[in-house]
């Protein structure tokens, strides 16, 4: 159960990102996953929750994109996207393989903020 | 009232991800091999740990090793006996390591310089999910197996099998009375990492220990 570390990690950079926009309000902020990533997307909404309360992100939404696991084969050359964790083979060739090119992301891609009221003078 | 999106595209731990790489290039500048120590709770890390200290210090290597844990320094003391200098990590809850942990204990250690040793062991906290995600600026990581665990866990772990370098299963001993099913185990760890190397081993026979110095002692070579 690290979810609570990861989450942490997210507001603490967001709230700096927030720095160039006084005063706005977070709406959503958005992570891709990769589905080696380690980290349970039910697990992490619920830690959201609690570690955005009281900070400029609370009762924002957590959106998670997972981004699938892509191997290279040096067998036949080609990349290609594995459709299980429990087995690392080229699904052209079916030759094993290592070599992850894609599948570990564990970023922040975005936020949607709202700014803050305009103060208008008179 | 205006809402906009800004693009941030950065790394979640990045923090740990910088801090990783500067201690893996601190490592390489002082010529000392680290190795990560992944496994469940009860896998035996630590008296396969103590055995490998113990074999290094014997053929004249400069070993030492950081051990995490929860709670307790009972780890760094059984470590001890091995004549290496240990010191204890306790995360106090946090369930796996932390680059900023390793480079705290590294920088008031007394009488351990980085530059004094041949290798240094980072033995993790017992989880087999959570320390994948965390890079240690280890050049080696291990994952851990036992004969008593079940040969399917790589398959239920693969994230972490996945991110290792070389697997070591560990109490070869009993595996005969456990009915260790061999040649399955190997197949699912080849399976989630094809090319691994992989070492048969027990801390209390000594099974295994020869193949795996020699290939700490090949990998500090490869530097």
């Amino acid at each position: 159960m690290h979810e609570l570390s990861i989450i942490s990690s997210v507001v603490d950079s967001v709230i700096e990102s927030l720095e160039a926009y006084p005063g706005a309000r977070v709406l959503e902020v958005r992570l891709r996953l990769g589905a080696l990533a380690a980290v349970v997307e039910d697990s992490l909404q619920f830690c959201y929750e609690i570690a955005t309360r009281e900070t400029q992100l609370e009762g924002s939404r957590l959106v998670i994109s997972i981004v699938p696991v892509t191997v290279h084969c040096a067998a036949c050359g080609k990349d290609g996207v594995l459709e299980n964790l429990q087995s690392f083979r080229c699904p052209h060739c079916d030759e094993p393989t290592g070599d992850v090119r894609g599948g570990r992301e564990m970023d922040i891609e975005a936020i949607e903020i709202e700014d803050a009221k305009e103060t208008t003078t008179p | 009232m205006t809402t906009r999106i800004v693009e941030l595209r950065q790394g979640i731990l990045k923090k740990n991800d910088e801090l990783a790489r500067e201690l893996r290039s601190r490592f390489t500048a002082a010529g000392v091999l680290v190795l990560n120590l992944v496994s469940s709770p009860g896998t035996g890390k630590t008296a396969f740990l103590e055995r490998t200290l113990r074999d290094l210090r014997v053929s004249g290597a400069r070993v030492a090793a950081l051990v995490g844990d929860l709670e307790t320094d009972n780890d760094a003391r059984r470590l001890a006996a091995s004549g290496a200098p240990v010191r204890q990590i306790n995360t106090h809850g946090i369930c796996h390591l932390e680059a900023e942990m390793v480079s705290r204990h590294l920088a008031d250690w007394e009488g351990v310089e980085l530059g004094g040793l041949d290798y240094l062991f980072i033995e993790n906290v017992g989880n087999l999910v959570c320390p994948s995600s965390y890079d240690l600026g280890e050049r080696v990581r291990v994952a851990l197996l036992s004969v008593t665990e079940g040969e399917d866990k790589p398959l239920k772990y693969p994230t972490l099998f996945n991110s290792a370098d070389a697997a070591v299963i560990t109490k070869m001993d009993i595996a005969e009375a456990v009915g260790f099913d061999r040649a399955t185990a190997l197949s699912n760890i080849r399976q989630i990492r094809p090319g691994i190397r992989i070492f048969e081993t027990s801390a209390k026979t000594g099974t295994g220990m020869d193949d795996w110095l020699a290939y700490l002692a090949e990998a500090r070579g490869a530097d």
